[in-house]
């Protein structure tokens, strides 16, 4: 009842005892003896003392009714809630959340040789990761109402190469009028459904093929959105996003101003008490300047391209969440499907070591992916993805116009690259997964890649809340 | 900008214009189905209450749903349990709603939880303790003597929130109390025999009933608070439970059955179906009916 008290008794008696096993006179022993029986009784004294204060605490507490209900409350003031992190100026910290995620891969083909064929290579985002194990992505998330107008989130997400990188840091408004609200700096854009989602709510490792080829993973906006919600019972959000646009597909532009827009709508409803759903429309416009890209040519040659235009995106996404009576404790039931699909119309540059040609370049590039999540018991899930991508036919005025051959643009050659992925994995509790993830990826066209993946991902700290 | 998207913007603008409701009553959105039976009785027909989750959810898990998010955006008011019971999902509602008037520290914003005293306030807080709550045990309408309380802070507030209608509010909130502790002198004679009886539970969610009408709960079917139990665990309780046999196993609406019927079989004692909230059976078709339905049901089996 009282470790401390016992270990200070255990450790009282070790210490006496060592003194007694010296060389010592009869009478230090008796001493000693009684000095050791001093202290065995007053410490039972002050362990009595405090058990009969327990109980008679205890009785009091039983005693009292549960509140006092007597006196009326009186008309609204701010209900007095226990401070959260200890009182004091520690009570206005943030909340806190980690998650730790890692994982191990076996992947057939090499991933430095990753691809997705017939798109313009996107960035860092695309391919399954390194093989072996990898310590993939630890998020820290810090989050806050700034004030009675304000909310601010910053993630941070540190990577397995050591990197710190801030994928959100935003304020969002709590007080504008009718529907309103404003978040401004960094932030995932809107658009689709699982933009917006951080990757450790994934509910596979890694993002739909169409996400990696046409956003390089995620769309993040160095911007501003307003977003208005509709004054009805349907759920209905508009929003207009404005930015640098300096993500790809878009790119730096060496002026003032901004480069771009996205306007996303949002439709949801429940149908029943067990199925909700939500489906939406979105269309990003962006500039690109110079975004280059190597390629090889026909022989083998290095090259680089660089595209300059107009990159336009349509997103539709539909997404659909089944628990019988909305209790998902037991089993529940997600399907989602997006279908994305780009037109860029411009100039592609080709330098080569040779000549430095440019002409016009005109493409509409699409893809879909349909996944679904079923919880067969409380902690287990399994899902299957089908990822499928269309290139196109890409009109490259250098090809059109026969001063090159189409076979120079390696990277260009229209495909159609698809991927089948199954997913299972284990929810110890609601901050805890472990997940087994195959896939046969069809993305470089020439070479299925089997890839095998293990993770695990682990969230301290605040309760985190999920979007739907 | 693209011209066929500013007019789709356009039309789906006029559409919603067109739609939304003319404004009557003080439109409430509340959390759990006891709070907005609450609502409901201290309101009348001056409040519109939509209730975010049935006696059959589990509120600890929910979804920030759209049809959600669109009732916290046109609300006047949202009633809470609180002590972090929503936490997975109602700041989110409150952030996304685009809505002032409910945020945290508004007249709009009410916790239950708020005005009681909680049972179970533990003196540290670890994950490894299972689903904790740092305020205290959450489930706090089960005592029905909290319901009074609770009735009286949120009159008070619906005459702060409807200032034009505080007098229509004060009315019924003394008619409630007036029945109320009434009804509170019959449910509590009726369950006299209760006292002193052991029983088994799923969740700690029960505490406050059990405290109220004095039923001893010897044993959790979960472990840990929010932590399915293992089958050694269950292999223990069995052993444990054999050799002191509880009177009842206590399974509420939204529980599943399947652990507790396994236990029943095992150890031979009766499991009573609970409503927890109002609509969880058929008799729990108001607060009052909540609790005459859970006594009966609790003397029903033990007589």
């Amino acid at each position: 009842m009282f470790p401390f008290l016992r270990a200070n008794t255990l450790c009282g008696v070790a210490f006496i005892a060592l003194l007694a096993m010296a060389p010592a006179h009869a009478s230090e022993v008796s001493e000693l003896r009684a000095q050791l029986d001093a202290l065995k009784s007053d410490y039972q004294a002050k362990i009595q003392a405090l058990e009969s204060r327990l109980a008679q605490l205890e009785r009091q507490v039983a005693a009292t009714p549960p509140a006092a209900a007597a006196a009326e409350p009186p008309p609204f003031a701010p209900a007095p809630s226990p401070p959260a992190g200890g009182g004091g100026a520690n009570a206005f910290n943030p909340a806190i959340s980690v998650i730790l995620g890692g994982r191990f891969a076996q992947l057939d083909a090499d991933p430095a040789s990753y691809r997705i064929a017939g798109f313009m290579p996107a960035g860092d985002g695309v391919g399954p990761g390194r093989r072996g194990f990898d310590l993939g992505e630890s998020e820290l998330t810090l989050a806050a109402n700034v004030d009675p107008y304000f909310f601010a989130n910053l993630t941070a997400s540190l990577s397995g190469e050591d990197t710190l990188s801030v994928e959100e840091a935003y304020l969002k408004t709590l007080a504008l009028p009718s529907g309103l609200s404003l978040k401004a700096g960094r932030f995932f854009s809107g658009l689709g459904y699982l933009n917006e989602v951080h990757s450790h709510a994934w509910d596979f490792v890694d993002q739909p093929l169409v996400y990696q080829a046409l956003f390089g993973g995620q769309l993040a906006q160095n911007g501003a959105q307003l977003k208005w919600l509709a004054p009805t019972d349907l759920f209905i959000e508009l929003a207009a996003e404005t930015g640098n646009g300096e993500r790809f597909p878009g790119t730096h532009l060496a002026h003032n101003g901004l480069n771009g827009a996205a306007l996303l709508a949002h439709v949801g409803d429940d149908a029943g008490d067990s199925v909700s759903w939500r489906a939406g429309l979105s269309w990003l416009s962006q500039r690109a300047e110079n975004r280059a890209f190597a390629d090889v040519t026909d022989t083998g040659g290095a090259v680089l391209d660089a595209f300059t235009g107009q990159s336009r995106t349509w997103v539709a996404d539909a997404i659909l969440k089944w628990s019988p009576h909305g209790n998902a404790n037991l089993r529940s039931f997600k399907l989602q499907a997006e279908y994305l699909q780009r037109t860029e119309d411009g100039q592609l540059a080709f330098a080569s070591t040779q000549q430095a040609l440019s002409d016009s370049y005109r493409a509409r590039q699409s893809g879909w992916y349909l996944q679904g999540v079923y919880q067969f018991l409380p902690r287990w899930r399994f899902g299957a993805r089908y990822d499928s991508l269309d290139s196109g036919d890409p009109a490259i005025g250098l090809v059109q116009h026969a001063v090159l051959p189409l076979a120079d643009f390696g990277a260009l050659a229209p495909a159609t690259p698809s991927r089948v992925s199954a997913m299972f994995d284990w929810n110890p509790s609601e901050f805890s997964r472990l997940r087994l993830q195959y896939v046969w990826d069809d993305a470089r066209m020439d070479v299925r890649d089997r890839q095998l993946m293990l993770q695990y991902l682990f969230s301290i700290g605040a309760h985190g809340a999920h979007k739907f | 900008m693209n011209r066929s998207a500013c007019a789709a913007m356009a039309i789906l603008i006029s559409m919603v214009a067109a739609a939304t409701p003319a404004q009557a009553a003080l439109r409430v959105l509340a959390t759990t189905p006891e709070w907005a039976a609450l609502t409901r009785e201290l309101g009348g027909d001056k409040v519109d209450v939509y209730a975010a989750t049935s006696a059959f959810q589990d509120v600890h898990r929910v979804d920030a749903k759209p049809s959600l998010v669109a009732r916290a955006r046109n609300a006047d008011m949202v009633v809470a349990a609180g002590a972090d019971l929503e936490v997975g999902w109602l700041p989110i509602l409150l952030r996304e709603s685009g809505n002032a008037r409910i945020q945290p520290g508004n007249p709009g914003y009410f916790e239950a939880d708020a005005s009681l005293r909680l049972l179970e306030i533990p003196t540290a807080v670890d994950r490894s303790m299972g689903d904790v709550h740092p305020q205290g045990n959450p489930h706090a309408h089960l005592d029905a003597r909290n319901v009074a309380i609770v009735a009286a802070a949120l009159t008070a507030r619906l005459k702060a929130v409807d200032g034009a209608d505080a007098p229509y509010y004060e009315a019924r909130g003394s008619d409630f109390q007036a029945r109320w502790k009434a009804a509170l002198a019959r449910w509590e004679a009726q369950a006299a025999p209760l006292k002193g009886m052991p029983v088994v539970v799923i969740h700690r969610d029960q505490v406050y009933l059990c405290r109220w009408l004095g039923l001893i709960e010897v044993a959790a079917i979960e472990p840990k608070p929010g932590v399915p139990p293992s089958s050694s665990y269950l292999a223990e309780l069995v052993t444990r439970l054999t050799a002191t046999p509880p009177k009842l196993i206590l399974r509420n609406a939204y529980n599943d059955s399947k652990a507790v019927d396994w236990l029943s079989a095992r150890i031979h004692v009766p499991v009573v179906l609970l409503p927890y909230s109002v609509g969880g059976t058929p008799g729990a078709k108001d607060l009052f009916g909540l609790f005459d339905d859970t006594i009966n049901r609790l003397t029903g089996v033990t007589k």
